[in-house]
């Protein structure tokens, strides 16, 4: 309406179309949101994209292959490596990341009381975080060796066993070592972004809840958990997707062995496209992993993020 | 030397006539009469990728020779190292890609993977075939598709029976068997002192590969018959496995998660008194800085991998062969730069740096003193001609190929061994496994 009423009245103040655009804030929008677009269409939805393509042929590495369709899905669901590989990654995710959880959230409310050292201390927990994977992956494969384990080692000093522990040989014992692994890595990250969390809930409300008289317990059930859930969703969100798609761990450690009993998706995909040379199958795995880690991140989107006392008790 | 001889006496045989049916096609320089070889293109350079050493001598004496190379021809080649699980990967995409590296040295059945990429190398493999007493059968398996040479064998880093000698004779044995039976006594022996043996059964690219396959073959078990059809599940493979359940009753615990490393280390240790390795543990021993561990060394031998029921010699080892690209606009240049460090005068000294860490494809590298230096390394000299190759006795391609990259053998080994599952029901899994790479 505004711009309207100029043009009419002196044609020879006529608006270019970009001063035009450069008013309109839909396409400003648009317009910044571009590079941003086309980095994610570059580099991520491209490579998204051509993965699901490539898990519909049969393409070796470096070749094009045919399109076969489902071929190789129909394929996987008659391998029983592929289906022991499921069950590995999710008893690996679903384990690794419940006990992450329970341990980080721990740490979190012991680092956020008042100790001495406190900076120094919480630089000190983010190191497994920070020591690059295969390097701390390459420590706990001597610890976890069948000869030189420092654990078996000690105990056998104390003459608590007699004979080393076989950490990696035993389908069990390797599931346990690896989630074991995976979990002294991924605690620091939950403890960390937790601890953020705790520090921006009101200390007020603590007080108000102390002056009615609450135990600790309530305090931490009626007050840090539900102020604490949409960061808790954030984290266990990523802490899954981490989880779910390891494999620097695996592969240091046993390769997927032993008995293919710690083969995750991700470590079967590689070692059939790529020593394996089966681009199309090993596509075809790590696609097979896209609804789990979707079913992931839509649970913990609704199941924690999206609830009424979020909106209702906020004191803003 | 005896090696003058064997080449006089070879040239006046197959060497001419392979190089008879080479003049014509030009490639050849007029004093071809001595030596052949091919005239790199007019400004022709190279770019060579290759695994990276596992010994330092071999890295050393490689890039001596090719020095050596551009010194003689003027060619500059520029040498890449990738570790060497990694160099299949590169390779085929660079077959598949059409560009890279002139000359990529990849392993075992790689160039089956896309022969017709590969640059046609018959001429050379002729003569060198023919100058240095022929190729082993495997190298001529692992080297030939239909009738051509589309990759040029190169070595094979040997795996061999590494023992403790004074333990062995404390077992009883004044010498090693050489016989499956006699081996597992031996096996027994030692466990029994305190000194069992350990090989890797986990998911080992390498050194679980070579041992599960010569298990399997040494039985008369095989993945597939000449037609590619899978014969995994036959009574010989049953028997192998049956063997190999005794073998690790034997073992030292854990060597179901034996990666590559793990029976150096416990080998070296003390822990374990024969296991089945390439040279480097000896190597490691003997160059260590420690007094203790050269004396260590003194005390470690090597023997060939026993031989079975089957009745003949059924290895299986690392090889590695080279692999020129139809896409290098320098195809002569290339083959002279393969030629030239096959010859003699280079490859012999380059064996001798890697302290026999590499056994030659070709008969005639037999004589080189290196494999009679110290009475260890003679084992190793013998590997490529006691091996037969990955996917036997069907024919090499991408089914070999992929289903040894998905440890079926080693897997149905460990499955059976560590008594997850029955050997019968291994050996069906292990077949249905193998079914779904040789499928038509």
């Amino acid at each position: 309406m505004v711009a309207e009423a100029p043009k009419a009245a002196a044609p020879a103040y006529k608006i270019s179309l970009w001063a035009q655009l450069n008013n309109n804030r839909d396409f400003l929008g648009l317009f910044f949101m571009l590079p941003a677009g086309l980095v994610l269409l570059l580099f991520l939805t491209y490579p998204l994209g051509l993965g699901v393509y490539l898990s519909l042929t049969d393409s070796r590495i470096g070749g094009v292959g045919n399109f076969i369709w489902f071929d190789n899905f129909i394929w996987l669901y008659h391998d029983s490596v592929f289906w022991l590989s499921v069950f590995n990654t999710l008893l690996y995710t679903i384990v690794a990341s419940a006990i992450k959880f329970g341990l980080g959230l721990w740490l979190a409310l012991i680092l956020n009381h008042h100790l001495p050292f406190k900076a120094f201390i919480r630089a000190i927990i983010l190191l497994p975080w920070i020591v690059p994977t295969v390097l701390s992956a390459i420590a706990f494969w001597w610890i976890f060796d069948s000869q030189y384990s420092i654990i078996s080692w000690a105990l056998t000093e104390l003459g608590l066993i007699d004979q080393y522990i076989d950490f990696l040989g035993d389908p069990d014992n390797a599931r346990a070592s690896v989630i074991a692994a995976n979990i002294w890595r991924g605690i620091p990250f939950v403890a960390i972004t937790l601890l953020a969390g705790l520090q921006t809930i009101p200390q007020s409300l603590h007080e108000a809840a102390t002056l009615d008289g609450s135990t600790p317990w309530q305090r931490f059930r009626f007050i840090t958990l539900p102020m604490l859930t949409p960061i808790i969703a954030v984290v266990m969100t990523f802490s899954v997707l981490f989880t779910f798609t390891d494999f620097q761990l695996i592969y240091v450690l046993t390769r997927g062995g032993p008995l293919n009993a710690t083969h995750l998706m991700a470590t079967l995909s590689f070692q059939r496209a790529i020593p394996g040379t089966q681009l199309g199958e090993g596509a075809a795995i790590a696609t097979a992993m896209i609804p789990f880690l979707i079913t992931a991140i839509l649970f913990s989107y609704f199941g924690l993020q999206n609830r009424k006392w979020q909106h209702g008790g906020r004191d803003d | 030397m005896t090696r003058f001889t064997r080449r006089n006496v070879l040239k006046g045989g197959a060497g001419l006539a392979a190089a008879g049916t080479l003049a014509s096609n030009g490639l050849i320089r007029p004093a071809w009469a001595q030596d052949m070889s091919f005239t790199p293109e007019d400004g022709a350079e190279l770019r060579v990728l290759r695994w990276s050493r596992f010994v330092q001598g071999d890295e050393d004496l490689f890039l001596e020779n090719v020095a050596k190379f551009t010194e003689a021809t003027g060619v500059p080649v520029q040498v890449d190292n990738e570790s060497w699980e990694d160099v299949r990967p590169k390779a085929a995409v660079a077959a598949n890609v059409g560009s890279g590296p002139d000359i990529i040295f990849g392993w075992y059945d790689d160039p089956h993977q896309y022969p017709d990429k590969l640059l046609d190398l018959t001429d050379l493999c002729d003569y060198l075939g023919g100058k240095y007493g022929g190729w082993f059968p495997a190298a001529e398996t692992y080297g030939m598709r239909d009738g051509k040479w589309v990759g040029m064998p190169w070595g094979a880093s040997g795996n061999c029976l590494v023992y403790r000698k004074s333990w062995v004779e404390e077992a009883g044995f004044s010498e090693f068997p050489s016989d499956t039976e006699g081996f597992l006594e031996v096996m027994r022996a030692l466990s029994a002192n305190g000194h069992p043996p350990g090989f890797a059964l986990g998911n080992a690219v390498g050194d679980g590969n070579t041992w599960t396959h010569w298990a399997l073959w040494s039985h008369g078990g095989r993945m597939v018959d000449e037609n590619n059809q899978v014969v995994l599940n036959s009574p010989e493979t049953i028997a192998a496995l049956n063997f190999v359940k005794d073998m690790y009753e034997t073992f030292i615990p854990g060597t179901i998660s034996w990666l590559d490393p793990n029976n150096n280390r416990a080998f070296l240790s003390g822990q374990i008194g024969l296991t089945a390795n390439g040279i480097s543990i000896y190597y490691a021993a003997k160059n260590d800085e420690d007094p203790a561990m050269r004396e260590l060394a003194e005390d470690i031998y090597h023997a060939n991998m026993p031989i079975g029921p089957v009745g003949m010699p059924s290895e299986l080892h690392l090889f590695t062969q080279a692999m020129a690209f139809n896409y290098t606009p320098y195809p002569n240049a290339c083959k002279e730069f393969l030629r030239f460090i096959m010859e003699w005068d280079q490859y012999a000294p380059w064996q001798v740096a890697a302290e026999g860490y590499i056994t030659h494809p070709l008969m005639a590298y037999d004589e080189n003193p290196i494999w009679t230096a110290d009475v260890r390394n003679t084992p190793y000299r013998d590997t490529i001609r006691n091996m037969l190759y990955n996917g036997y006795a069907g024919s090499l391609g991408y089914a070999s190929a992929a289903s040894m990259a998905d440890y079926i053998v080693v897997n149905m080994f460990a499955e059976a061994a560590s008594g997850a599952k029955s050997p019968e029901d291994a050996a069906a899994d292990a077949q249905r496994r193998a079914e779904r790479y040789y499928r038509v």
